[in-house]
């Protein structure tokens, strides 16, 4: 189990890494970082200046081992737009990501998979091919599309729901419906298929051959063991979840760093835009590291099993 | 092939025409109203110019944001209404597809290809070198890897170019994991050993024998990814990375009608509404395609 930790640990730092050098490299493929930075009315002296007090003009290898140092200290530069580290505007913003994030994953969890159950059940029936449209369409839309429809119908026509920015309850309501439909949609799917599959196998037949209840048998035996994909996939779902959070903060005008990385890419602002990058980078591997650790704690094949 | 003197080396049988239980490749379960929309589609972004009524991009300010023709106050002139800057919505819808239709396929072939050749080294090859490909592979896969496309437009600028490598990113990791398990089945295959005994080198198996082998997989995989390229570019124009405006693009149509939803609702819904409707109509073609050529896939 320790070795299973140990490596999986390793990996996540290499990714960083990879990561980091990435983003020290595509500053630097098109020319100087510092045009990034720097204003359009800016003059040659401002731009000698910004070189040294960057440390831009001296060798590669230097600048990398100062951007690695910096990273390491937390300090990412200073963010164009807000005047600010970058790091400290990221914090700034991170907690109403927190709320939002965990509330749609949740409500993902908790329509996708009783409809799924469900739709496997009565396989074939009105239910089934209502949750294969709706899984169907939801793959089909672009989720920023869906929350402009969404804004459209339930503030602007029936105006009974607010349409942006954070409030109180009733503001959850659109950008999680929005965030959660993509992945509602690859759930449902996933669940139904393999929960088919389960009902199908010998320890199912077997339950019901001992007389256990539908109800048993269903929630039990058949549920239990039909969920190890979804949770096996729960990296590929949360790296999804992090990428719808840009569109939907950015249609609902959400505060979070997701609207965040949005506006660090519409104002060119390349401190934030890595500062930005990077700390997700971080959360994300935290997540899906947690996530792998306690999986393979509860089941032994994995941390066997994995090269 | 006259090259090759050796029986072993004729074409080698595809796999899953042994295999028990393909479904009938049947015509009439084609879903025909997805196959009809895609050709719409694809006739629109070849003949744009002949379709559009006016310049997607020519601006006519007395004009602007008329309603579409069956709303009040819109006339026949501008079926879809205007926008903002009094451009007719129709023509830079047709305009849009040929966009949208052109960055997505060459972002799909470019990424779809790059997935293809790590899959086949990855399979082919397998030990160390499949270990650090499907290492990649998976932190890939759990990465938000539209952050990277992010990057990529801050550094590079916007532009095909970069949405190409964006978008490569992205996907190769889905079709090189794919790939790779179809040629570790076709890899198992006697008339790979026999190529082996035979001394083609590794470089020639690759391309003769395996490469054919999993190019029906590889076609179900594009057709399956052609809708979901299609959202990625569309989110990407969205965000403001995409092809850069004034030349038009669906998403970045949605994203341009965002802030005049309440008034102006056509700018956003409509070309909205065109990305749906193609891509549920590929997704529902790939789906088909898949039962056809290589049901195994479903899996996936």
């Amino acid at each position: 189990m320790q070795r299973y930790i140990l490596r999986r640990v390793l990996q996540s730092i290499v990714v960083l890494v990879v990561l980091a050098f990435i983003i020290f490299a595509l500053a630097r493929v098109t020319g100087n970082p510092a045009d990034l930075l720097l204003s359009e009315d800016a003059t040659a002296e401002d731009r000698d200046h910004l070189l040294r007090a960057l440390g831009l003009d001296r060798p590669l290898h230097e600048q990398l081992f100062i951007f690695l140092r910096g990273a390491v200290r937390g300090d990412l530069g200073q963010s164009i737009r807000y005047r600010k580290p970058a790091v400290e505007v990221f914090f700034e913003r991170l907690p109403n990501t927190l709320t939002l994030v965990p509330l749609a994953l949740v409500f993902a969890v908790v329509v996708s998979i009783p409809l799924g159950l469900l739709a496997a059940v009565y396989r074939g029936s009105l239910i089934d091919r209502v949750c294969g449209s709706i899984a169907v369409l939801g793959i089909a839309t672009p989720s920023f599309w869906l929350g402009i429809i969404l804004i459209y119908v339930f503030s602007i026509k029936l105006g009974v729901l607010p349409s942006a920015r954070m409030g109180g309850p009733s503001h959850y309501i659109l950008p999680v419906v929005t965030l959660s439909a993509f992945l509602v949609a690859g759930m449902m799917r996933l669940v139904r298929s393999s929960v088919l599959e389960v009902l199908d196998s010998e320890f199912v037949k077997l339950a019901r051959i001992k007389g256990l209840s539908q109800t048993v048998v269903l929630w039990k035996h058949c549920l239990r063991n039909a969920l190890i994909p979804v949770v096996t996939l729960f990296g590929v779902f949360f790296a999804l979840l992090v990428t719808g959070a840009i569109v939907t903060e950015t249609v609902f005008a959400w505060p979070g760093v997701g609207r965040l990385t949005y506006e660090a890419v519409i104002f060119r602002d390349y401190p934030l835009l890595q500062a930005v990058i990077l700390l997700k980078a971080i959360i994300v591997l935290g997540v899906n590291l947690t996530v792998d650790v306690l999986y393979a704690y509860l089941d032994p094949r994995v941390r066997y099993a994995s090269p | 092939m006259s090259r090759i003197e050796s029986p072993i080396a004729l074409a080698p049988p595809a796999i899953g025409a042994a295999s028990d239980a393909r479904p009938r490749a049947d015509l009439a379960r084609l879903p025909w109203t997805a196959f009809v929309i895609i050709v719409v589609a694809v006739l629109v972004a070849v003949f744009a110019p002949l379709i559009a009524p006016y310049s997607p991009t020519e601006q006519s300010l007395p004009d602007k944001l008329l309603p579409p023709a069956w709303e009040e106050g819109g006339s026949t002139n501008h079926l879809l209404g205007t926008d903002l800057l009094g451009r007719d919505v129709l023509s830079r819808l047709v305009y849009g597809a040929r966009v949208s239709l052109t960055v997505a396929l060459s972002a799909l072939l470019a990424g779809g290809g790059v997935g293809l050749m790590l899959g086949i080294l990855s399979g082919y090859f397998g030990g160390r070198v499949d270990g650090l490909i499907m290492r990649v592979v998976d932190a890939t896969l759990t990465f938000p890897t539209i952050l990277i496309a992010l990057l990529l437009t801050v550094s590079l600028g916007q532009g095909l170019r970069t949405i190409v490598i964006a978008v490569t990113f992205i996907i190769w990791a889905r079709f090189a994991r794919i790939v790779r398990g179809e040629v570790l089945v076709v890899k198992a295959r006697d008339f790979v050993a026999l190529a082996r005994v035979h001394g083609c080198s590794d470089l020639r198996i690759m391309a003769v024998h395996v490469v054919p082998n999993v190019m029906n997989t590889f076609m179900v995989l594009l057709t399956l990814h052609v809708g979901f390229v299609i959202i990625v570019e569309a989110t990407l124009s969205f965000l403001g990375a995409g092809i850069a405006p004034p030349t038009p693009s669906w998403g970045q149509m949605v994203a341009d009608g965002r802030g005049h939803i309440a008034s102006a609702w056509w700018l956003s819904v409509v070309p909205g509404a065109a990305i749906m409707l193609v891509v549920l109509a590929f997704n529902l073609f790939g789906d088909w395609l898949r039962d056809w050529l290589d049901p195994r896939l479903r899996q996936m």
